[in-house]
Order: C-alpha cells, then structure tokens, then sequence
C-alpha cells in the first residue's frame, strides 16, 4: 500500500499544475469579448444549426467491440504473468481462448463490423 | 493513514453516486460514474488487489463508460431539454422498496453473516507472490471452465453488438 | 507517523520534483526541436530571432500565450470546457510514476531506487491512466459546441481505443518471458540482451500502435487541418490551448519511455551512467517521431481503422501465440 502514496502525491502536483495553468489565464489575459468572438468557429460563417449532432452509428459500434476485446486483453496479462509456471498446459488455454477469440473476429468481420465505407 | 484514506475515498464515491442520481444532465451523470469508479479502485489498491484496481480503471472508465458517453452523446441531441418523468406512479412503490432494501443491507451487515474464514490466500501471502501472478496461477488451473466460458459469453455479447448495429443494411 | 514512512515519503517527494521538472523542460525542449529538426529536414531555418538560433523560441511563445485572451465560446458547456484540459493534462503527467529512468544508489545510507515508486502492476498503471485521457479529448469536443471539436473528439477517442488494444497485445510477449508486471523487473530481465531482438514484431506492433495512441503524423487525423481545422481544440486560446500541446508532448515521452523500457533494456547499457543512457534512447525514439511527421504524408481514417482492426489486431494476436509456442518447445 505504501508504495501507492507517492503516485497519490504526483495526482495532486499534476492537478495543482493543472489549475494553475487554467486560472493564470483567467487572471492575465484581458478580456475584451465580442459577439463574433464567442460564436463557433466555422469558416467565418454563421454557424449552421446545433454542434451535438446525432453522429455515425460505426464509432458506437467500435466502441462496442473495443469493450468485448479489451475484456480478452486483461484475461491475457495474468496468463502472461503466470506463463512460466502454467507451461505447456497455460499455453493450450490461451490457444483455445484466442481460437473462440478469432472465430468471434472473423465472424465480425464477414458481418461488415470493421467496414468504414 | 489506511483508515483515513479509506473513509475519504469511501465518502467521496458515495457522494459522486448521489450526484449521479441527481444531476439532470446525462453527460454530468457519466462523469460522476467515472469519479465513483476511481475512488472505488484506490479502495481495491487499499484492499492490496493491485490486480483488480487496475482491471477497474481499464475495463470500466477505460471501456465501458467511454462506451455510455459515446451512447449519450448519440442519443441526447438536445441534453438542455427538459426531460418529462414518463412514470411517476413508480415514486412511492421505489421509495418504500428502497428503504425496505436499506433495512435489509443493516440487518445483514449486523448479523455478521458475511464475516468469512480466513481462507489459504492471507493478504501477507497475497502480498509475498504478487497479486497478479497469485490471479494468474488460480485462474488458469483451479478456474480454468469459468475462464474459458467467459470467452463464450464475450462472442455471444459481439454477436448481439453486430445484430444491433448492422440490423438493417 | 512512523519514521520509515517519513522517509521515504521525503524521498518520492524529491524524485516527484525532478521527475515532473525534468518533464516540464523536456516538453519546451521538444517543442524547439521539433521545429528546428523538421526545419532542416524540409531545407529551412526554422526559429532564428529569440536568443541564439531559436533557442528562447518556446519562452517566448509560452509568454505569448499566457497573456493571449482566453475566450470561452457563449453555447460552451462552461465547466467542462474549462475541466477538459485538466483532464487531459493531468492523467498524461500521472504516467510517469513508475518509469524507472537509472539503476538504484546509495546516499547517507538510504537506498534509492531511480523510479518515482515501483508497484506490482507497474505496466496496467501506466494503460489505466492514460486510457483516462480520452475524457478530456472527448469533453473537449463536445463542450465547444462546435462541429469541428465534435468530430475530431470523438474520432480522436475512436482511434484511441482501437490502438488502446494493440499496444495492451504488443506488450505481452515481453510480459511472457519476464513473468512480472513491474517496470524495474522487466528492465532487469534486460541486463543480457535487449528484448528488441527476441521480440521484433512486438515492437513494431507497438511503435505503430504508440504513435497513433498519441494522434501523431502520420495517424494525426482528429486534427487533420485540411478538413477538421484543428480537431478538439478548435475552440480552445491561451493556455487552455497550449495544455492539450503539454499533454501531447508529455504523451510522446511517456510512449517513448514504455518502448525503451520493454525494448531497449531500460537504462542499461556500457561505460555510462544508466540515467544518461535512459535519456538517450528517450531521445532517440523522440527524433524518431519527429522524423516521422517531416516523412509521412497523413492516412485516411477509414485507412486507419482498418489498418489498426484488420491487420495489427490480428498481427498482435500472432505475436502472442508464436512467443508461447516458442517459449513452450524450448522448455520456457
């Protein structure tokens, strides 16, 4: 446990930091707002209806996946940790988890799961 | 110090959960979600399982909440809008089940019925082998089906990811 | 408080100071060099006016962006505009807790070992909070209100987590043959030989996979100028701005520290002192990214993802079963 303060020590330097750094701006930098300078950047023109758009059904998708295999990425560090005591046994495991694994992935892929067209 | 830190961060993840009940906007609800989940990882780093503090960070705030954002920001086009309680008859029904939930959780908690043994894995042992190495060892020879089954179980959660998003092309 | 605790808290306290200053320099110091050494490459100059050829260049600009006006877009999500960099920065200023960056010595008796603190799950630490900087890019995007912002977020958070998995596969091989988490045992398991050579296809993996981690060229599409303006950060002036470039810059040294640390042995190496040669091969791989953007024209993203699913997914996965097999006939 005692080895865990310091990482705690370096969070609240790095948030000090961190604020700092948004409040110096705050306090030095003038301020002299304008319509045009607080409306959205958009080429110099109006900007056109609202920013929070409904957006690409793919990004949810990846992140859907990116759930499912980091879940098979953390089941993989133990193993890996393990490997030299777990032998020849350990290694036809993680052969049969990588082989459901790779079924699961080509079966994404023939369904179009990785397509950005 | 280890109690003190205990009650801080336990204090801290409680008060970001009623925050999350409270907050109207959704994105602000995941946000204190996040919070919840870091402090409730210091207390698995508390607990000396390194191992489990870490799977905490990645696969929850890492994956899985970045997965809920994503979701609400697909969802909620306008989070300003006034969202109308579609149920109110379910208030008091909640309201008396929440507090007979409450009742139950001190009782149980008086009863000591959750008091465990002492089991063969001691946190000095724990600490002596190195928690991931000790997950490492017990989940490839002792739970070895519940490992494999575990991969079933994430192809069935793909296949319902793809029929959901590819449902109609 | 006991007086074990006491001390070793005085310690990390001064090595936190060093580390966090010495990253602080290093991030002005790239941001010269990457200037002059893409100049040079590219037949130019680069900065030459402030001081003796550029070299006050990034005080210069720091100064310039300190008293700059710090607009906050009038639609913005006040809070979280204001929290994003925050969330940014500080998860990338986190990661360095556990880089060991020299072998251990001992002064007036006290042993010190040359890495902030070294814990059990020292390489999980490192992927855990760095996978909470995708927040801040995320909320950035989405509280400047802007079409912009919200597009380069939330495909800079898509490239991320894709890339996120291959560099989690590319480090287990050298996990496999060193059997422990920490960063300092993987560094001394490295004494003999570097793991570059036993793990080829596990660095490229992980070369590759780093640099789109960190959005750099040729992967910088959340802020490809030609079509997003400048990504997530659109909105953003002053020194709001300038955190996202802190957090970049400090991005780059952490990805470059876990490659020398899993690959190029750490900070062993002949004659000189380890910290010396830590900073070397830090430096080596720094110019490598630099070199990179000057060469690289940019990808396309739906080149990217494909890229990253359908090739380096499976590539990693390959890299993992032939080091078992390997491992496993030559009797580990």
């Amino acid at each position: 446990m005692i080895h865990y303060l310091p990482i705690l020590i370096l969070f609240f330097i790095a948030l000090g930091f961190a604020l700092t750094n948004v409040g110096i701006s705050e306090i030095l930098g003038r301020k002299r707002p304008t319509k045009e300078k607080l409306t959205p950047y958009e080429c110099g023109v109006e900007p056109v209806g609202s920013a929070h758009e409904r957006f690409s059904v793919k990004f949810y998708l990846i992140a859907m996946l990116f759930v499912v295999f980091d879940i098979e990425v953390v089941f993989m560090y133990p193993w890996a940790v393990a490997f030299k005591s777990l032998k020849l046994f350990g290694f036809i495991e993680m052969l049969i988890f990588i082989g459901i694994l790779l079924i699961c992935y080509f079966y994404i892929w023939k369904r179009g799961g990785l397509e950005w067209e | 110090m280890e109690p003190y830190l205990f009650y801080v961060m336990a204090a801290t993840s409680v008060v970001a959960a009623l925050y999350l009940i409270f907050e109207k906007n959704p994105v602000f609800c995941a946000l204190y979600l996040v919070f919840s989940f870091i402090n409730i990882a210091v207390l698995y780093v508390l607990l000396e399982a390194q191992f489990i503090a870490a799977v905490q960070v990645i696969v929850y705030t890492g994956a899985i909440m970045v997965l809920f954002l994503f979701v609400i920001m697909l969802l909620m086009v306008d989070v300003k809008k006034k969202q109308k309680d579609d149920l109110p008859f379910q208030r008091i029904p909640a309201m008396v089940m929440g507090f007979v939930l409450l009742v139950v959780m001190g009782l149980a908690i008086k009863s000591k019925l959750f008091q465990g043994r002492e089991g063969e894995y001691t946190s000095a042992k724990v600490e002596s082998i190195g928690h991931t190495q000790l997950i490492g060892k017990l989940l490839f020879t002792d739970y070895l089906l519940p490992f494999e089954m575990t991969s079933i179980l994430l192809f069935v959660a793909v296949i319902g990811a793809i029929i959901l998003a590819k449902r109609k092309v | 408080m006991d007086k074990e605790l006491f001390v070793f808290l005085i310690i990390a306290s001064v090595k936190i100071f060093i580390v966090f200053n010495v990253v602080q320099v290093m991030v002005i110091a790239m941001i010269w060099f990457e200037r002059k050494i893409m100049a040079h490459m590219q037949v130019r100059l680069g900065p030459m006016r402030v001081g003796f050829h550029g070299l006050l260049q990034p005080i210069a600009d720091g100064i310039k962006l300190l008293f700059k006006e710090d607009i906050i877009p009038a639609k913005a999500e006040k809070i979280l505009f204001v929290l994003a960099p925050v969330m940014t920065l500080v998860p990338a200023l986190c990661t360095f807790a556990v880089i060991p960056f020299g072998e251990a010595i001992n002064i007036f008796g006290y042993h010190i070992d040359m890495v902030i603190t070294d814990i059990n799950v020292g390489i999980l630490y490192i992927l855990a909070v760095s996978s909470m900087g995708i927040y801040g890019i995320v909320m950035a995007g989405w509280s400047s209100n802007n079409k912009y912002s919200l597009l380069g977020g939330i495909r800079s958070s898509a490239q991320m987590i894709s890339y996120e998995l291959t560099i989690g596969l590319s480090l287990i091989g050298v996990i496999m043959m060193t059997g422990s988490l920490s960063m300092v045992d993987i560094v001394n398991a490295q004494s003999k030989m570097w793991n570059l050579v036993l793990q080829p296809l596990g660095f490229i993996i992980y070369a590759i996979s780093a640099i789109a981690e960190v959005n750099r060229c040729p992967f910088d599409i959340p802020e490809a100028e030609t079509e997003l303006v400048a990504g997530y950060h659109t909105e953003y002036s002053s020194m709001k701005f300038s955190m996202f470039f802190m957090a970049e810059y400090a991005n780059m040294i952490t990805v470059s520290a876990i490659a020398v640390t899993f690959f190029f042995g750490g900070w062993h190496g002949p004659y000189l002192p380890g910290v010396v040669w830590f900073m070397l091969k830090l430096s080596f791989c720094l110019f490598g990214f630099i070199w990179l953007r000057s060469t690289f024209p940019r990808l396309r993203y739906d080149q990217l993802m494909h890229f990253g699913w359908k090739i380096l997914l499976p590539l990693s996965l390959f890299n993992i079963l032939i080091t078992g097999l390997i491992m496993v006939v030559r009797g580990l």
